[in-house]
């Protein structure tokens, strides 16, 4: 089950005829059974999400100007480009490093995968604020990494307040969430077909190529999927590895909000990257689907 | 039974795997070292040792309070988010009604949407109605964030399901809450308990909507660590994580464990 299938439901169970007699009693339950979580939802995120939108086009005056302001605004659009490119960096960071490592999971015996999951899971629960804050020990002025630089004759690269800082740490931090979907594509995909693909003549990376990689295609777009989307809105790493000078999306809303008190132009924003966060992720869940279509045709 | 690669191509991906695992989970050991330095900097490595920062982060009331906050707010989001999450579960699991993937789109949601969007909503929302900085506020936001991290592992365990067994005891003459008590809850055990770790974990590891909805007078452990990380250098911070690092990798270590050997009976 990756996300893409939670997300689009394809996971629940399907009913059937001979079940539907009980439908009525049960349906009458099942609005009860959701009424929590429905009011939950509905005034914790919703009505939230509703008063960012009423605040982006009232404050200070009612009409477009927040949103005027913000695509005619160069710093703006600077702040934009820098956090889709950090965002796509980071991801192809992290499918680079976590598809042979995911790869790994399940090629070796059980005793490495062991091994390799629990090297997995321990950054995976552990802490964000943690893991940060030794990024930023690590990476500080005449930190640990810096002198690494500074012995192979690198002494001008700055790492901590730079972009660079940034896409070390979230990449470190978001790999988790490339690696565990990817293994669970892989760990499900049939051995026999590349082994009958050798049989064939196929040479092993011929086999890898032309099998394997396909096959693995949903874990990619679902890894990519979680990595890119939380990097869009990631706000404590590149909060505490960043600076001001490099700051992404969500640093920009943060100072408008609590800083400036510009609470029209803070919500503008927001709806700018909700808006952005559910088209991309509305764009790859499409291409994801019509994939499993394709394949199941043929 | 692997594609068959030869002995050196497997040997330089343990080694890529080696290095990768290196990169995963050393960064984080360099607060320990950090955390039993003898002077208030943040210089790596330390130049003297000392326990000062543990003694301070036990007797700081700030720092106690915080942690407090966290475990009392962390219980609270397990029991609302696995409750309302397990229910919903349950009800997608029975029925399809007009709009239900809808509904079910909608509560699995807040784990997709940028955090510090809903964080800025919350913050107006919670300005107006006083609860900034309560008990009552942070289990609420906490719990909207936990509730994806409940639904998904439920309805995986209920996915298997087989409905009949409740039929067959409620034929037996069961009730229905002795049905959900002794057949339906057993089955769904192993989801409800990962997605209650889930709820724990997510509420004990929130930072950016805390950092909104907090007052002076309550913080949990990671609105302390952040605004001491962009205040001052104090190594209780290093303490303090050092103290989480321990705990989570000890737990992880142990599930991990248990979950091989249940493997292996099974």
């Amino acid at each position: 089950m990756t996300v893409v299938d939670v997300l689009s439901g394809r996971d629940t169970a399907r009913q059937t005829p001979a079940e539907t007699a009980n439908t009525k009693r049960r349906r009458r339950g099942a609005i009860g059974l959701l009424s929590p979580s429905l009011i939950l939802v509905l005034g914790v995120f919703v009505a939230p999400l509703a008063i960012m939108l009423w605040r982006a086009f009232t404050d200070p005056e009612v009409g477009f100007g927040n949103f005027t302001w913000y695509l005619t605004d160069a710093v703006q659009h600077d702040v934009l480009i820098r956090t889709f490119t950090t965002a796509l960096i980071v991801t192809v960071v992290c499918l680079v490093v976590g598809y042979p490592f995911a790869y790994a999971m399940v090629a070796f015996g059980p005793k490495v995968r062991a091994v390799l999951t629990l090297l997995i899971l321990v950054p995976f629960w552990t802490s964000l604020m943690v893991r940060t804050f030794a990024w930023v020990i690590l990476l500080q002025d005449n930190g640990p990494v810096h002198s690494v630089f500074k012995f192979v004759g690198l002494e001008q690269v700055r790492l901590i307040r730079t972009n660079l800082g940034v896409v070390i740490g979230m990449s470190q931090i978001l790999l988790p969430f490339m690696v565990l979907p990817l293994y669970a594509v892989m760990v499900s995909i049939d051995r026999r077909l590349v082994m009958a693909s050798a049989s064939l003549g196929a040479r092993p990376l011929t086999s890898f190529r032309r099998i394997w990689v396909p096959l693995s295609m949903p874990g990619v777009g679902a890894g990519c999927l979680m990595v890119f989307i939380s990097s869009l809105g990631f706000y404590v790493t590149p909060a505490l590895l960043g600076s001001p000078n490099n700051s992404l999306i969500s640093q920009q809303i943060y100072v408008q909000v609590n800083s400036l008190l510009q609470w029209g132009k803070g919500g503008a924003m927001g709806v700018v990257l909700l808006i952005l966060t559910f088209a991309v992720l509305a764009v790859l869940m499409l291409a994801l689907r019509r994939a499993a279509r394709e394949e199941q045709h043929e | 039974m692997t594609p068959r690669t030869n002995t050196f191509w497997r040997t330089l991906l343990l080694l890529f795997c080696g290095i990768v695992a290196l990169w995963l989970v050393a960064p984080s050991l360099v607060v320990i070292p950090l955390s039993f330095t003898d002077r208030p900097s943040f210089n790596f490595p330390p130049a003297g040792w000392s326990t000062q920062w543990y003694t301070n982060f036990f007797t700081d009331p700030s720092w106690m309070y915080a942690l407090q906050a966290s475990l009392r707010v962390g219980a609270l989001v397990t029991v609302v988010a696995t409750a309302c999450g397990t229910a919903a579960a349950v009800a997608f699991s029975r029925t399809r009604f007009f709009g239900d993937q809808g509904i079910r789109a909608l509560l699995l949601s807040p784990m997709v949407a940028p955090v510090i969007v809903v964080a800025i909503g919350l913050y107006a929302m919670f300005l107006r109605l006083n609860l900034l900085g309560t008990t009552l506020g942070f289990v609420v936001a906490h719990s909207v964030l936990a509730l994806p991290f409940v639904i998904i592992p439920v309805s995986a365990s209920l996915q298997g399901f087989d409905r009949r067994l409740e039929d067959a005891a409620a034929i037996c003459g069961a009730g229905r809450w002795t049905v959900f008590r002794t057949v339906t809850l057993p089955i769904v055990a192993p989801g409800v308990m990962s997605g209650a770790l889930f709820a724990f974990a997510t509420s004990f590891d929130e930072v950016v909507l805390s950092l909104f909805i907090q007052s002076p007078y309550l913080q949990t452990l990671p609105v302390r660590m952040y605004s001491s990380v962009t205040r001052d250098t104090d190594p209780t911070i290093a303490a303090a994580a050092t103290l989480i690092l321990a705990l989570t990798t000890g737990l992880t270590i142990i599930a991990s464990i248990y979950a091989i050997r249940r493997n292996r009976v099974s």
